[in-house]
């Protein structure tokens, strides 16, 4: 596809990767962790892999942030460090 | 590794080894067959679906077995620490 | 689920939205042959329906819509759907998971693998939603215990 597109999903990835582990606050590391994966996923959507970009789509922005939201409220929602 | 990428060939470009119909050694590209035969095999469009349910279904077999064991596994372990936890 | 405060809006919402993620999963499993999707995606869909009621609601009102003891002889019936099709398969003469031997009348070679793609594409999506929403229950319930 066109390469502009591209370019700016790898740096919608690497800030949002960045900011994931930089944050203090868990639950916006997690927002920002269901960012990666969907831009992960239009990228892949970019590339001609529907199926791939789909399943990473539905598994890495929708089950893997309710899984991670589910421990943050058993759990402490700031780091320590 | 960036100039190791920087000799791959270009994404999409039809002359590509993957691409071809048969490899360097004579045998068929697995990626041009499904294109071409699977609507004569199984009248299926999405050859996505044809090769991950039809030619390669044990391997989707295997891949549905790693799921179910991961559930079965946070059962057996949780319900063995609630069992631990009673008996204390 | 310690410091959660219920919401009226926020179940309301998920309430409209969990019936159209569960309908497009089903859509997403039965159109596989011709859309991009198949079981796993649909069946994650579905999943992440029933998931989005549990965390909105908490557990009672996530429990009417599918009860825990459920999940598990579902995700069972999932991967014995799968299974009992290649080994049906195999009892009729053929290979392991060779879908022309299915004993489907009325069928050529064409139809019958088509009709045994779209049996185990209901498979895992059975298996994969039953699955999410154990493991989901499972960590909800045993952290409780701990506490």
């Amino acid at each position: 596809m066109f390469w502009e597109v591209e370019l700016i999903i790898y740096i919608f990835i690497v800030l949002s990767a960045l900011l994931a582990l930089k944050v203090h606050d868990l639950l916006v590391a997690v927002v920002m962790m269901t960012v990666y994966s969907f831009s992960i996923a239009l990228l892949f959507v970019a590339m001609g892999a529907i199926d791939v970009g789909y399943t990473e789509a539905v598994i890495g922005a929708g089950i893997t942030g309710i899984l991670f939201i589910l421990v943050i409220y058993k759990t402490t929602r700031h780091t320590k460090d | 590794m960036i100039y190791a990428a920087s000799s791959l060939p270009y994404r999409g470009d039809p002359n590509n080894l993957m691409h071809a119909e048969e490899s360097m050694v004579g045998s068929k590209v697995i990626g041009s067959y499904a294109i071409q035969n699977t609507y004569l095999d199984a009248r299926t469009p999405n050859f996505v679906t044809v090769i991950l349910g039809d030619y390669r279904a044990i391997d989707t077999f295997g891949e549905q077995l790693v799921i179910y064991t991961a559930g079965m596994i946070t059962f057996l372990l949780l319900a063995a620490s609630k069992r631990r936890k009673n008996e204390r | 689920m310690r410091d959660r405060i219920d919401s009226p809006i926020v179940l309301l919402g998920c309430r409209l939205l969990s019936p159209y993620i569960m309908l497009f999963g089903f859509y997403v499993v039965i159109h596989g042959h011709y859309s991009p999707g198949g079981g796993f995606q649909g069946g994650a869909l579905l999943g992440a329906s029933f998931l989005l009621m549990r965390v909105a609601g908490g557990d009672e009102i996530g429990r009417l819509q599918l009860k825990e003891h459920l999940a598990k002889p579902l995700a069972i019936l999932g991967v014995a759907i799968y299974f009992g099709t290649g080994l049906l398969s195999i009892l009729l003469g053929g290979n392991f998971l060779d879908y022309s031997f299915l004993p489907i009348p009325g069928m050529d070679t064409e139809w019958l693998r088509y009709t045994g793609i779209l049996i185990i594409e209901v498979g895992i999506g059975l298996a994969v939603m039953a699955t999410f929403i154990m493991i989901y229950d499972n960590m909800a319930r045993g952290e409780e215990e701990d506490d």
